[in-house]
């Protein structure tokens, strides 16, 4: 106890006070996440206390298990489905975009910078009822549903992939194409033996952080949401969480958190490797923390 | 370089008509709802696409629901205290982990930030539903109290209580505020410090009169960018709550564009938009010019 008493009251050291307030935030933060996870292996049909080690809510059991029901294993498949097509998309729309925003001085670009980060602070409520109603009443053919969720996906990821692949492109700098065009390049040709070959981190970077926000997306999917056949697993979740009667609903959003977290994963490995044959620069996770718009 | 001034526009094009079909269209959309007219017979909502013949019975019906007691007027004052207490519990938190961070994270430092990034990437939802597992009647939250004697008997708090929902909210959006702040307080330069310092302030004052002003941008920015989808937010209530009792502007326009009145749920996003714009257009504006700035 003495040495406690010391150790905190030590002024020579770090702020003693801040370092335990910072790990009791990140226990907070962190640990309830693990102990849902925890649930879903859980032996019995508890969803609030640890009863034991089991993959049952997993794969094992007949007809509750996140393989073997139904419900469950659709959503999976909405939130895969709508996840890769949403990616496949929105990146190469956003990256030509990008590179557009960056380069383009003229009159308007201004605006048009502005109008493609608005997606980003538009509460998603707002950007779903406005979806949802253009679907209803104006853009009739679309039906609600899977196609109208990912034309909604795609519309809030057009934003992301711009301001990843724009802090890229403007820490390039517009030199290395300069120096093609005046070897005699094209434009188009410098884009894409100069340029591309350079933005190919943030491209697939892009793609990775895409696949994690539409998997983790829940607004959006909601409301153009057709019926339970087209609902994702974070839609699941809000209609099932509580009364869902077994793990099985942990097992689902367990499986949704290894997608995503393996995504994210990815892209920081990704970034950590190509510092490294950069040399120099700050981690992965700082570039990460930095994100501005 | 010789190329038309339209190449570089051009080559955004795909971008820049799948915004304006899909992001400013709509948006049209919800005013010509909102200000549209509601079918006699079956009550289906009408949009009225010419503004000469907008009608604006619905935000009519809104303003007499807005006077002190009705029910809008509850609504937004709720929203209004629990998103203003919210944030205030989040910058409280926020800041002094933000500021250990940025300050004393030394070696630590990509690992701390790496459990402050990480609720970015786990689902909104899922998050949700950690508490709601914590929270049950038999969950570790109150077997914990009961254990301390803090309790004598397990309460429910699942049953549309104020503080729960406030408190998901913090956890649900306090990362978000963390990494603007981080980002702000990482930027400060030591010397400024340094030089406070040999200058005979002491650390108290160094804060008040040097880091606090500096990191003015930061908490403006951060607290923006949270408040702005907790006025949006209805799951929180709706997860941790689900009781009217604790309905919040998101809960009442979700009920409505999905209920009896559309073109009041219309109306009200509107309102909430148009309070809302002030607080976007800071962020967009203020972020613009740090970046310039940092271009330089």
């Amino acid at each position: 106890m003495r040495r406690f008493v010391d150790w905190w009251r030590n002024p020579w050291g770090k702020p003693r006070f801040l370092a335990v307030f910072t790990s009791l935030y990140l226990i907070w933060s962190i640990v309830p996440i693990l102990i849902a996870v925890r649930f879903s292996f859980n032996d019995g049909r508890s969803r609030s206390t640890g009863q034991g080690w089991s993959t049952r809510w997993y794969w094992d059991e007949p007809d509750l298990s996140v393989k073997n029901d139904p419900s469950l294993r659709e959503a999976l498949f909405q939130s895969l489905e709508l996840a890769s097509l949403t990616m496949l998309i929105a990146v190469p729309i956003g990256v030509a975009l990008a590179i557009s925003l960056t380069r383009w001085r003229g009159r308007g670009s201004g605006t048009a910078r502005f109008v493609s980060l608005f997606p980003i602070v538009t509460p998603e409520l707002v950007m779903g009822t406005a979806l949802f109603l253009t679907f209803v009443h104006l853009f009739q053919f679309v039906e609600l549903g899977t196609v109208a969720q990912l034309l909604g996906h795609v519309t809030f990821s057009i934003s992301f992939v711009v301001i990843i692949v724009r802090g890229r492109l403007l820490s390039i700098g517009p030199e290395y194409e300069e120096a093609a065009t005046d070897l005699g390049a094209p434009p188009m040709k410098a884009l894409r033996l100069v340029l591309l070959p350079l933005l190919l981190p943030a491209i697939v970077a892009s793609f990775l952080i895409v696949f994690a926000i539409s998997i983790d997306d829940f607004v959006i999917s909601q409301f153009l949401s057709a019926d339970s056949s087209t609902e994702t697993i974070p839609v699941k979740i809000y209609s099932n969480a509580r009364g869902a009667p077994t793990p099985a609903l942990n097992a689902l959003a367990s499986v949704m958190l290894f997608l995503s977290l393996f995504a994210i994963t990815a892209v920081i490995v990704l970034q950590r490797a190509m510092q490294r044959s950069r040399g120099g620069g700050k981690g992965g996770i700082e570039d990460m923390a930095q994100m501005r718009l | 370089m010789r190329q038309s001034r339209w190449f570089w526009p051009a080559f955004g094009l795909p971008g820049y008509v799948w915004l304006g079909v899909l992001f400013l269209v709509p948006f049209y959309v919800i005013l010509a709802v909102a200000l549209g007219t509601v079918d006699p017979i079956f009550r289906f909502p009408q949009p009225v696409w010419n503004p000469l013949e907008w009608n604006v019975g619905a935000f009519e019906f809104i303003f007499e629901g807005l006077a002190p007691g009705e029910q809008f007027f509850v609504i937004f004052a709720r929203t209004f205290a629990y998103v203003g207490i919210a944030l205030a519990v989040s910058l409280a938190i926020g800041y002094p982990v933000a500021y250990y961070i940025a300050r004393h994270g030394g070696r630590w430092k990509a690992f701390l930030l790496l459990g402050i990034v990480a609720p970015f990437w786990i689902s909104y939802l899922m998050r949700m539903l950690a508490w709601v597992n914590l929270l049950q009647d038999d969950g570790y939250v109150n077997r914990i109290l009961m254990w301390v004697q803090v309790l004598d008997a397990p309460r429910n708090w699942l049953d549309g209580r104020a503080s729960t929902v406030i408190f998901g909210l913090v956890y649900g959006y306090v990362p978000f505020l963390i990494l603007p702040l981080y980002a702000a307080l990482d930027r400060i330069p030591r010397d400024l410090l340094e030089a406070s310092r040999d200058l005979g302030a002491s650390p108290a004052q160094t804060f008040r009169r040097v880091t606090l002003p500096l990191s003015k941008a930061g908490i403006l920015a951060g607290a923006v960018i949270i408040a702005l989808p907790m006025f949006g937010d209805y799951y929180t209530p709706d997860l941790l709550s689900g009781s009217p009792k604790t309905n919040l502007v998101g809960n009442q326009i979700n009920l409505f564009i999905h209920g009896p009145q559309p073109t009041v749920g219309a109306a009200l996003t509107v309102l909430l938009m148009s309070m809302l714009a002030v607080l976007m257009a800071y962020y967009l504006i203020t972020t613009a010019r740090m970046s310039r700035a940092n271009e330089r």
